[in-house]
């Protein structure tokens, strides 16, 4: 075997690794436009998916300048807050804010038959990665029209069942105000929901901890707009 | 393509294959075969890692210092995933969603390495690359062999088509939810040795 220099060991890899550097950041930057485009196609697809309407990573652009027609910025007192596209906001970033800081974004979707939906994104911990979601209410903001969720890692089978229809459907027409002004939010209930209890659905069995973790996310993430729905119900 | 060279790309289809006989590759081999799309994009990732490190490895292996080379491996190996990630977030997005982290942990799949340091670091470039685009194959079968049982009876789809029809299940016919499982692919794989050795004879350990 031949003998190698340290020298050579040295000039070997510090070429290698620029050589690679190289490599990987042209690779990165040539295809950051289409994984960019890939992550908005995927986000308007979710909205959508809130206000029960389905659509193909091709047909998603479209549907969602027809359907969605407005979007605006609160903050958590309720105001609207000018000059921000509520479209680019991460809501990872507004969580790790203060809450007196955050920008909350609404989306308004009109449907098919005239009516509006107001579309909310959700963000919260699961078991083992972030879940997030959205809601979308009808225009009294206390009912709930529909919801997606999705999730990064959670256990297949158990935890992963959130984006499943069968957990996801109960949502729709549940209220998360008591009274119409005390705020409660939707529980997710282990062992089931009652029959007819307006504020739960049944969680999902084997995934406790992922129920609980959607659970404190609705809560969470629904309550910041709390003064918005309250003064703006229709 | 000589004889000999077509014995190198087919023999880990089945004596030699990684993952029955060697047993190696397995956790991912669980992971990404609930459905069978992910499992065909695992399987031609992984073709095309191990034969373009096993080239890379095998071109430069002259000039590789044997005190460094398992380091020099892994960089060309992490390249590569990085490369194949990249281009899969680009163009297939959802499946590389489902893939998640089983793309970027290829890294760590014994097959790649076994093959670079027991093959590349001491053949020529072209019988490497056919050495690795066969091992990758042997690779992909068995992962489109267990993805195909366990989303026909998992889930009753194939590639995300309805198989089972809709009366079968108005029949009482429900879906296995046992296949979903992690626990069901170790089980298949098994079963898929088992089958192997019963029927090749040599690949049995003498007593």
């Amino acid at each position: 075997m031949r003998n190698f220099s340290n020298t050579y060991i040295y000039t070997f890899s510090i070429v290698m690794v620029v050589i690679v550097a190289l490599l990987l950041s042209l690779a990165a930057m040539q295809l950051k436009p289409f994984q960019d485009k890939n992550i908005e196609v995927e986000k308007k697809q979710n909205i959508l998916a809130s206000v029960h309407i389905n659509s193909t990573p091709v047909d998603a652009v479209d549907l969602y300048s027809k359907y969605i027609t407005e979007s605006f910025v609160l903050n958590n007192k309720g105001e609207k807050l000018e000059g921000e596209d509520a479209f680019k906001i991460d809501l990872k970033t507004e969580i790790s804010k203060p809450a007196a800081q955050r920008s909350l974004p609404v989306f308004v979707g009109t449907l098919d038959n005239g009516s509006k939906a107001y579309i909310v994104p959700l963000r919260g911990k699961g078991l083992w990665g972030p879940i997030w979601g959205y809601v979308s209410l009808q225009p009294d903001l206390n009912t709930i029209y529909g919801t997606i969720f999705d999730h990064q890692g959670e256990t297949p089978g158990l935890g992963a069942e959130i984006t499943m229809d069968w957990f996801e459907k109960p949502f729709t027409g549940k209220t998360i105000f008591k009274d119409s002004t005390e705020f409660v939010s939707v529980k997710v209930l282990k062992g089931g929901a009652p029959e007819g209890d307006p504020h739960a659905v049944d969680a999902i069995s084997g995934g406790t901890i992922t129920s609980k973790a959607l659970e404190a996310m609705l809560d969470t993430c629904l309550v910041q707009y709390k003064t918005y729905f309250l003064n703006n119900r229709q | 393509m000589s004889g000999k060279n077509f014995k190198m790309l087919s023999n880990p289809f089945n004596l030699q294959n990684p993952v029955t006989v060697q047993i190696l590759g397995i956790c991912s081999a669980l992971a990404v075969t609930v459905k069978l799309k992910p499992a065909i994009v695992m399987g031609l990732s992984v073709i095309v890692v191990t034969a373009f490190s096993n080239l890379v490895i095998s071109w430069m292996r002259n000039s590789i210092p044997p005190r460094i080379r398992i380091i020099v491996q892994l960089v060309v190996v992490a390249t590569m995933v990085i490369l194949v990630d990249q281009v899969l977030r680009a163009f297939v997005y959802d499946v590389s969603k489902q893939l998640s982290v089983y793309v970027g942990l290829i890294i760590t799949n014994c097959i790649i390495m076994g093959r670079l340091e027991a093959f590349a670091m001491g053949n020529k470039p072209w019988p490497s690359f056919i050495d690795g685009i066969g091992n990758g194959i042997g690779y992909a079968v068995i992962l489109i062999v267990v993805a195909t049982v366990r989303e026909l009876f998992g889930s009753g789809t194939l590639l995300g088509f309805k198989i089972v029809p809709q009366a079968v299940y108005d029949a009482g016919y429900i879906n296995n939810g046992m296949m979903i499982m992690p626990t069901m692919a170790l089980i298949l794989v098994g079963v898929i040795i088992w089958i192997q050795r019963s029927y090749f004879k040599q690949l049995n350990e003498k007593e």
